[in-house]
């Protein structure tokens, strides 16, 4: 198995298509075509132009506050009682959260492309806000689509793109989330064709969006490596983060795919349980098909209508994933799990509790697998988790589940 | 010889348009589908544009989005519309059936199962509207074998190679997509549309059909002169929607609204020698 897996040359993916194997692609109505068109032109253009490139790595450096630190959990890897943990601490960035990355990368994408208007979709916020932050500092409009059962959920998040300039569009189509936010966003793009640049928040959507923002979010991995090597003299032997979309997770993920003792664990949200139905746990539990301008993994009904998810994190609230995963899970290179809501709100007390850093809920689903999976592992071995978000976010949402009111 | 190529035929030696209504099978429930049908077809329908239901049609408006959720609510599925196809078929032989809708269904189903269900049903056309030419090739060729004609969107955006590309695949009839946005936007523009058309024809023998936007006599009649067919969707479904509570008077609303389409269309229309 091995032998042949070395020999996939992740670089090549996707394809001058877009294609990950049969997933990603371009399935969108011609209208969008153009469009499209028009960004994956820019995209290669700046992809590789050393001032674009320049201005980047600046941002993320003075704005975003990168590289972020690799942490050694000791006191929460010596609990565990097996293999050391890392957190690749993305909730330290500006906003609270891997977003920004690729909202700093798209923005100056659009600007040298002469948009005047941003439009994002969020379900748990956090895209929402690093989409109006950059919007902001670029002195943009920005409009972001979220569903009325988020907005509720996530009052804070709503209220600080206001607070920034935003205009937060509450959808209230479909199942009222993240799906009916794209949707939505998707209908507005169409229709504002040229001034508006569509800020995508995740590894999905039709190509080039799962390249692009992948090669923003791969500065986490890249970064992961170098701090490795250089604070352990070696590379870890499992990486874990949770899966939405998935961007958080191909960002680490994707600079260590060559390296084939490197394992790696994508967590879904199990929700209830997948054997109950209400979770969003799409790689594990759902078959391929076409949504939201890509061929991936979703979970849908038997006549391939797209089903409602659930899951505690607004974050991963979604019934597709995006299609590097889909491929990454078919030819074996990741592995796939899931769990619950209960599972990760024990996570999150108990990175809470032993380290003192408060993660997201979407996070906490990670962090609970690292806790089934470092006592499976060796002392000498190493665990990077990608503390993708910070938690502050989502302490109403706890502290109701725990039935208290704050 | 396929209906749809028939029908334009046909039409061509009258100097007549075609107009192509739109409805979302299911809505507002099941069974009022097929006898909507017949009385479309009753007011002047040359062609049925039948939807698909979808939980996510990312390039519908409020309206047929609203119409797609009626729709399921009721348990409708790519699989129930194909029966409704099978029921209007047994008193209409003559009218093509064109299925309008997005690919995961029929990704659900399998493009082969979905085929040959659609042929035996008596569909005549499938507008897949997420799926574009990059994409199609299989579907198309499939459909294409079984006779059924893949048809194709054209937009306001799309470059000329890319018409000449999506030409070749298509068949039927070219659907060109009259404005920068979704189904049920606001006004288009009859001279632009018209300039548009003008680049399309250079590249093909096809039908043009123009939608979205078009929702009243005097537009369907300003498109007609520039077109070979007027699609209307949203303006008919928005009354579905609104009268979904008395079939009746839904049915009389409706197809007085497309016949009035009709007669303006006929109208303003030179017969003949024009038509080519």
């Amino acid at each position: 198995m091995k032998a042949m897996r070395n020999k996939v040359d992740y670089s090549q993916f996707p394809d001058s298509t877009g294609h990950f194997g049969r997933y990603g692609g371009r399935f969108v109505a011609e209208t969008l075509m153009e469009a499209l068109h028009e960004l994956n032109t820019a995209w290669r253009t700046y992809r590789n132009d050393p001032e674009f490139l320049a201005e980047l790595d600046a941002d993320l450096a003075r704005y975003v506050g990168r590289p972020s630190p690799l942490y050694y959990a000791e006191r929460w890897s010596r609990q565990l009682g097996g293999a050391q943990i890392y957190l690749k601490r993305e909730d330290l960035n500006h906003t609270g959260a891997h977003k920004i990355n690729n909202t700093v990368g798209q923005g100056l994408l659009a600007a040298r492309m002469g948009k005047t208007r941003l439009i994002a979709e969020t379900g748990a916020g956090q895209h929402g806000v690093a989409s109006a932050t950059v919007a902001a500092r670029l002195g943009m409009e920005c409009v972001v689509y979220m569903g009325t059962d988020d907005i509720k959920r996530q009052a804070l998040n709503v209220y600080r793109m206001r607070l920034l300039g935003a205009t937060v569009q509450p959808v209230n189509s479909g199942s009222r989330t993240l799906k009916d936010a794209l949707n939505e966003a998707l209908r507005d793009w169409v229709t504002n064709i040229d001034d508006t640049f569509y800020m995508i928040g995740t590894v999905a959507g039709p190509h080039p969006y799962p390249l692009m923002v992948r090669e923003f979010q791969a500065v986490i991995g890249r970064e992961t490596r170098e701090q490795m090597l250089a604070d352990c003299g070696g590379l870890p032997d499992a990486l874990v983060a949770c899966v939405g979309g998935g961007s958080n997770a191909i960002g680490l993920f994707h600079p260590f795919l060559d390296d084939s003792d490197v394992a790696i664990y994508g967590v879904e949200a199990a929700g209830d349980g997948i054997e109950t139905g209400r979770h969003a746990a799409t790689l594990c539990a759902g078959q391929p098909g076409v949504l939201h301008g890509n061929r991936t993994y979703l979970l849908n009904d038997e006549h391939g209508q797209i089903i409602e998810t659930h899951s505690v994190s607004a974050g991963l609230d979604y019934p597709g994933v995006g299609p590097e995963h889909a491929w990454l899970k078919d030819i074996g290179r990741a592995n796939y799990v899931a769990v619950t809501d209960e599972e990760a709100l024990q996570g999150f007390h108990a990175l809470t509790r032993t380290e003192g850093i408060i993660p997201a809920l979407e996070t906490s689903h990670a962090l609970a697998y690292t806790a089934k999976l470092a006592p499976t592992l060796r002392p000498d071995q190493r665990i990077v988790v990608n503390l993708s978000g910070r938690g502050d976010k989502d302490i109403y949402t706890v502290a109701a589940l725990e039935g208290i009111q704050l | 010889m396929n209906r749809i190529t028939r029908c334009f035929k046909a039409l061509h030696l009258t100097g007549r348009r075609a107009l192509i209504p739109y409805i979302t099978a299911g809505d507002p429930r099941p069974e009022l589908t097929v006898p909507m049908m017949h009385a479309l077809v009753k007011a002047g329908a040359d062609i049925i544009e039948l939807g698909v239901p979808f939980s996510d049609p990312m390039a519908d408006g409020p309206v047929i989005q609203k119409a797609c959720e009626r729709a399921l609510a009721h348990g409708m599925s790519l699989r129930g519309v194909l029966e409704l196809v099978r029921e209007f078929r047994r008193a209409d032989s003559e009218t093509p059936v064109v299925l309008m809708g997005y690919l995961n269904p029929i990704e659900r189903m399998g493009h082969d199962a979905f085929v040959a269900n659609s042929r035996d049903a008596g569909v005549d056309g499938v507008l897949t509207v997420d799926l574009p030419p990059e994409e199609a090739t299989e579907l198309a060729i499939a459909l294409d074998s079984a006779g059924i004609a893949p048809i194709f969107l054209l937009a306001p955006t799309s470059s000329e190679e890319r018409i000449q590309w999506i030409a070749q695949m298509a068949r039927g009839y070219l659907y060109y997509v009259s404005l920068k946005g979704v189904t049920g936007s606001a006004a288009l523009n009859v001279s632009e549309v018209a300039a548009k058309l003008a680049t399309i024809r250079a590249h093909s023998d096809l039908p043009l059909g123009v939608g979205f936007g078009i929702k009243d006599p005097p537009t369907a009649a300003a498109i007609a002169e520039v077109a070979d067919a007027v699609v209307v969707g949203s303006a008919l479904v928005a009354k579905m929607g609104e009268l979904a509570d008395d079939p009746e008077r839904m049915r009389r609303e409706v197809t007085a609204l497309l016949t009035a389409m009709r007669q303006a269309m006929d109208q303003t229309q030179t017969p003949v020698a024009l038509a080519g």
